[in-house]
């Protein structure tokens, strides 16, 4: 199928037009006009403090984190010991946790989010999608306390009676991922309530971009006697396919941050297991509940470090998303 | 504070004002009577020792209970806090498998069990799950309805937590206080009658000289005030009054707080 080059979608790629770099800035400065290098000052000085504050804050977190380094080296990301009253820490559970129960919310919430914007955009009559739209922007307003509060009383024992242990009595000795016993608190109602907390923000994004793809596009699909299928699935879907990634990884983004919602779930247990029932950590989550106490310069630093070996990873996702968004943009471009 | 952190605070003074206790709380459907636990048995069901309510060694504390062949689960507090610090004090005193393996501490390596947050999170947790037991503040027991264990004391009692318990485990104390104590000294598994074994002080850090005296004797004002007077209150949301030789104690100590250039004790009427 013919392809127009992709325009930029929803902030994904943005490519700069006109002069690049410095130029752009000379042009600005030689205007010779007080009031514009004053204008064209401050708007540098905004552009320059988000960096500066990015560096500021690694740069204090990472030399908070340096006792711990020094201390454990490499063994703290492969270390699974977290013991503060002998001083031993290891950061592999936290690790472990954050991004099991990530990737199973991002599992659990793409389909539905895209399933969702799909409808909304190509077949929901407006007075269905209106209120749709509008219930689903609303998930993303619940304060994360509120979802884990509901999690503790309505998601855990739900998926402890009706998930967890009819598939613990009936697989749980031939799959090792539905292994008993089931509590409830695990890293599955961690993955579950995460991806509830990501679909708004991923049917958002992907609502706007699929309604961004241009309408003759669509007509010509369905000119050449595609189904409405057809249309959505080879026409409407591919084109935009690099925003839809863009707001999964902007999904994926928060779920690894995500802090409260998820500690009340997850069963807060630094263990390594292959059993999606069995309780486990973020590293998110063990920041929130040990930092205020901890006592120890070790212990502080240790907790500084995991912090910023989150920071690592979120850059990490970001740049893969970048690389992942650019790679798609080029190859529908060439086709 | 520990001694590293009394090394960055030098001067400081730790003056009990309360006693706060901490109620081992389970959820056991079918069993109507307390049940009973020593501190071994509590230490080897944290420890994943014990797991099963119809453990032997569970039965023969409590003759007259039938228990179900139900699995015990641990909850634990994983955020980090004072009453993890008592109940793992508690059980480092009466359990060396506990305190080799495991230790004291704000925050520990649990053997077994789930984490929650927050004495909320862990009655919520225990009222929700069959089989359960944990540890929460006494007030969270009491405002939760939640089952409570009596706990033997060193004395071989049996004891519910209560605010009175509470005061008792403190009372026996005051012969190891010298002149001029320390408070920072731990009254967990205590021996007298009556004596609840989970316990601990509740303190307040004032610092040994303080600057300005107007601030000072204020302040003195509101210490005496709250150890003469807030002892009602206090036990309305079920924390436990000082003894009152303890108490007389912690004035003491109050009086030999200093403020200004010249000394002054802060404490008027001496």
């Amino acid at each position: 199928m013919a392809m127009q080059p992709v325009p930029e979608q929803a902030g994904v790629l943005a490519a700069a037009p006109g002069p690049s770099g410095w130029a752009r800035l000379r042009v600005r400065r030689s205007g010779g006009n007080v009031a514009d290098r004053i204008y064209a000052a401050c708007l540098l000085a905004f552009g320059l403090a988000i960096p500066a504050l990015f560096a500021f804050i690694l740069f204090r977190v990472g030399m908070s984190a340096l006792p711990a380094m020094r201390e454990f080296g490499l063994g703290f990301i492969t270390s699974s010991r977290w013991n503060p009253v002998e001083g031993e820490f290891g950061a592999l559970p936290f690790i472990f946790g954050t991004v099991v129960s990530s990737l199973l919310a991002i599992v659990l919430a793409v389909p539905l989010a895209i399933g969702l914007a799909v409808f909304l955009t190509e077949l929901a009559p407006r007075w269905l999608a209106a209120p749709i739209g509008f219930a689903t922007e609303l998930l993303a307003a619940i304060p994360s306390v509120i979802y884990g509060l509901w999690g503790i009383f309505v998601l855990v024992p739900w998926l402890r009676e009706a998930i967890q242990q009819p598939l613990a009595d009936r697989l749980g000795d031939t799959l090792a991922f539905f292994r008993g016993p089931a509590y409830g608190s695990s890293i599955m109602a961690g993955g579950v309530i995460l991806a509830i907390m990501i679909v708004p923000f991923i049917s958002a994004v992907s609502r706007e971009v699929l309604a961004a793809v241009p309408r003759d596009q669509r007509e010509a699909a369905l000119a050449l006697g595609a189904t409405r299928w057809e249309m959505t699935w080879q026409v409407a879907l591919p084109y935009a396919l690099p925003g839809i990634i863009g707001a999964t990884i902007l999904g994926l983004g928060r779920a690894l941050g995500e802090t409260m919602a998820i500690t009340m779930v997850i069963g807060n247990r630094p263990e390594i297991t292959a059993s999606l029932f069995a309780p486990g950590y973020t590293m998110a989550s063990v920041l929130a509940n040990e930092f205020a106490e901890a006592s120890g310069d070790l212990y502080l630093a240790a907790l500084m470090e995991i912090g910023l070996l989150l920071f690592g990873i979120t850059i990490i996702v970001n740049s893969i998303a970048r690389f992942l968004v650019w790679r798609v943009s080029l190859r529908s471009g060439k086709a | 504070m520990n001694e590293e952190e009394m090394s960055k605070a030098p001067g400081v003074l730790h003056l009990p004002t309360v006693l706060g206790a901490v109620a081992v709380a389970y959820n056991l459907p079918g069993v109507s009577q307390p049940v009973r636990l020593s501190g071994e048995v509590l230490a080897d069901i944290f420890l994943g020792r014990i797991k099963r309510w119809n453990d032997p060694r569970i039965a023969q504390l409590n003759p007259g209970i039938n228990f179900p062949s139900r699995d015990i689960l641990v909850v634990y507090r994983t955020d980090g806090s004072g009453t993890t610090y008592v109940f793992t004090d508690y059980l480092s005193a009466v359990s060396p498998a506990w305190k080799q393996q495991v230790g004291t501490g704000k925050s520990v390596r649990w053997p077994t069990g789930l984490g929650a947050k927050g004495n909320e999170g862990v009655a919520g947790q225990v009222r929700q799950t069959e089989g359960a037991i944990g540890y929460v503040e006494l007030a969270y027991a009491k405002q939760t309805n939640l089952s409570t264990a009596a706990v033997q004391n060193a004395a071989g009692e049996f004891v519910q937590p209560s605010v009175e318990a509470t005061t008792a485990a403190a009372a026996g104390i005051a012969d190891k206080l010298g002149p001029n104590p320390d408070f920072r000294i731990s009254i967990v598994n205590a021996g007298g009658s009556g004596a609840y074994p989970i316990a601990s002080w509740t303190y307040l850090l004032v610092p040994s000289q303080l600057q300005a005296c107007a601030k000072a004797r204020a302040l003195a004002g509101v210490i005496e005030w709250s150890l003469t007077h807030g002892g009602e209150q206090a036990r309305q949301l079920h924390y436990a009054p000082l003894p009152e030789h303890v108490r007389d104690q912690v004035l003491g100590r109050l009086r030999t707080v200093t403020c200004g250039p010249s000394r002054e004790p802060i404490v008027a009427g001496e």
